[in-house]
């Protein structure tokens, strides 16, 4: 057992462009549906990116919350309705800009994230400060390797684990001052790959001590120390990350049965990803990107891609990595190609991001 | 595993000068903010130019970095890092570069600085730390959360010591206060210590 | 008539590579390096300027915002890119602004 006992994953859901709830989002993955499409933001006038849709949007207009709010609320509501906040109940949120759409407005104050935690914990009912982390693209898996070690310290008994970030011009124009916005939708681990897709989304999960179907076994969260936007060529921060999680799982690397990549699909990236997979010896095991489905949705991405891999593991079914048909990586790697039928209980999922920052997870199914 | 931790060190920039354990480093009266940090960054004569390519808040938590550490173990040192207005004055400025379509030029050199935590990665590119890094956005230093946080890098051994605190930039305010934690010193880490720092 | 023509072209050439140089410690903060410290051959990267993937970048931007030109490829960054020489020849010959 790890140092500080047992955490588990209980109650999981997600809200993105392909459904309202988890198991919406679920059949949409299964039949193959992707969200990324032309659309027109800010002063780009074609740029592919994933979105949730206006119904959505008419519906946030008339509660009057906040897009992004609202986005994070969706995914919490199926949470707190089986899990009632008591005083020792964390709030842990992963974003990267939060809403960043005030500054256009001139409200530079209102953009702080701080602000949108307390509204979402004020109107959720939790007592106890809101926990904010901030940490580029590892954003969203570093609140759960943050949330798992606050409980393991006996902060609290449990947390909730939301993350969300919105589609914006803010973050497009960058990526695209970037130039590594693909001028079709993102093709992870590719030949081909040129570059992301961005999208938007938000999920939710529950950690607490109490026993469950899935347990978290061993997380790291170690910084390249290379380059603030350029992912290290040797894989070093991901290499450690995934190793220091190893070391407290006690497990071989062996042991993992599918890896939930982050795979966004710069030429970079996942050059890097499948250098560090190598240097562990897991180029055999089967991998995906999700990135393909939901473009990459920032601060989101770690959580919710783990959460589509959670309903994965429960419903006995790997998903492929849409967009992917050659392997275009220097080392190789086991990009599975198409929906298969396979029952995995040991899983890893990795994310990096700007700032040289990588983090790992690995989660054991139980029962 | 490092079963007692102590604060170390502490150094604090605010107001124009850099205060390492309650003695004064450097400070400058005439100054802008802009030289301040050269000035004090150039004090301790690093040959480092990439830090004057840094966004402001990476140079605040770059300059109260380089005093902290400096003749200090970077051994198995991790980050953990907090602050109220996360990448917002230079959030403000992306905004600026995209705000018109006739005057829209976003640069990558600002762009990258809109992220929290790129400071933290700026310190580890400096020092070289291929460590456990995470940064907090919070109204006031979350010293609960900082506190447990970095107690359990410790007791895990995922770390051996580690460099906490909170830099908070935005517009002409500005405050360091980072503390390294450690198996040496006299001042246990606790909560109760921690809060006197910022007291 | 090619004589004269040929000088006003080294000179505007002259004034275009000073521009260029001063621009260029300006958008990437080159501290401590001055207009007089770049010399035209000088490679920008590597072992010249010492400048990086997100300089390169960032001279994409100065291209297009103060001289009007385009660069969406990254790869043709690489040959213009190479000195003051070869970024000054490429901006008097496609220049719109």
């Amino acid at each position: 057992m790890s140092f500080g006992g047992a955490v588990y994953i209980h109650d999981f859901n997600c809200f993105t462009p392909l459904g309202k709830d988890a198991d919406a989002n679920w059949a949409a993955l299964v039949a193959g549906y992707g969200a990324i499409k032309p659309r027109k933001i800010g002063f780009l006038d074609e740029v592919y990116a994933s979105q949730i849709g206006t119904s959505i949007a008419e519906v946030d207009e008339a509660v009057g919350e906040g897009r992004l709010a609202y986005m994070l609320s969706q995914a919490m509501a199926p949470i707190l309705d089986k899990h009632r906040p008591t005083p020792r109940t964390a709030l842990v949120l992963a974003s990267t800009k939060g809403e960043i759409g005030y500054l256009e407005k001139g409200e530079k104050k209102e953009a702080e994230l701080y602000r949108l935690a307390k509204k979402i914990a004020a109107k959720a009912g939790i007592r106890t400060e809101p926990i904010v982390v901030s940490h580029a693209c590892v954003s969203g898996v570093l609140a759960i390797n943050a949330a798992k070690r606050l409980i393991q310290m006996n902060q609290y008994d449990e947390a909730i684990v939301l993350a969300g970030d919105e589609l914006s011009a803010f973050v497009l124009s960058g990526f695209q001052a970037f130039q590594a916005l693909s001028p079709f939708p993102c093709k992870p681990f590719d030949a081909d790959r040129a570059g992301v897709s961005l999208g938007e989304a938000s999920a939710c999960l529950f950690l607490s001590r109490e026993p469950s179907m899935f347990t978290i076994r061993g997380e790291g969260a170690i910084n390249d120390a290379n380059h603030i936007s350029g992912p290290s060529r040797t894989g070093e921060g991901l290499f450690r990350s995934i190793g220091t999680a190893l070391h407290e799982a006690k497990w071989e690397a062996g042991a993992i049965e599918f890896i939930a990549a982050h795979g966004t699909a710069t030429v970079y990236n996942d050059e890097m990803e499948s250098i560090a997979f190598n240097r562990l010896g897991l180029s055999g095991v089967p991998i995906n990107s999700l990135k393909g489905y939901y473009g990459h949705t920032l601060g989101a991405s770690g959580l919710l891609e783990t959460v589509i891999t959670l309903k994965s593991m429960q419903e006995g079914i790997l998903l492929p990595t849409l967009g992917f048909e050659r392997l275009g990586t220097s080392q190789p790697l086991n990009v599975l190609g198409g929906v298969t039928e396979k029952k995995v209980q040991r899983v890893l999922k990795t994310a990096s991001g700007f700032g040289g920052s990588n983090a790992a997870i690995l989660i054991e199914k139980i029962w | 595993m490092v079963e007692a931790a102590y604060i170390q060190k502490v150094c604090v920039v605010r107001a124009k000068e850099v205060v390492v354990d309650a003695v004064s480093r450097f400070s400058s009266d005439d100054a802008s903010f802009v030289d301040f940090y050269k000035k004090a960054f150039r004090e301790l004569n690093p040959d480092y130019p990439k830090f004057f390519k840094m966004d402001a808040l990476s140079k605040l938590a770059v300059l109260a970095a380089e005093y902290l550490l400096e003749g200090e173990s970077l051994d198995d040192l991790a980050l953990v890092l907090a602050n109220r207005s996360g990448s917002l004055d230079t959030d403000v400025r992306h905004q600026a570069a995209i705000q018109h379509e006739g005057e829209y030029f976003p640069s990558p050199a600002t762009f990258v600085y809109t992220l929290a935590n790129i400071c933290a990665g700026e310190i580890s590119i400096r020092h070289g730390l291929q460590t456990e890094n995470a940064f907090f956005v919070s109204e006031n230093y979350p010293i609960d959360t900082a506190f447990s946080y970095t107690e359990y890098l410790l007791k895990s051994g995922k770390a051996s010591q580690v460099l906490c605190g909170w830099v908070e930039l935005f517009e002409e305010k500005y405050e360091a206060v980072l503390y390294l934690v450690s198996p040496k010193g006299t001042k246990k880490h606790t909560a109760e210590n921690i809060k006197a720092l910022f007291a | 008539m090619q004589q004269p023509n040929n000088i006003i072209y080294k000179i505007e050439m002259a004034e275009l590579k000073e521009e260029l140089k001063g621009k260029i410690i300006e958008v990437l903060n080159l501290e401590d390096i001055a207009v007089a410290d770049i010399a035209d051959s000088d490679p920008l990267f590597g072992e010249g300027l010492g400048l990086d993937s997100i300089d390169a970048l960032e001279l994409i931007v100065l291209m297009d915002k103060e001289y009007g030109i385009k660069l969406s490829d990254p790869k043709q960054g690489k040959s213009i890119f190479q000195s003051i020489d070869t970024m000054a020849a490429y901006i008097a010959e496609n220049r719109t602004k």
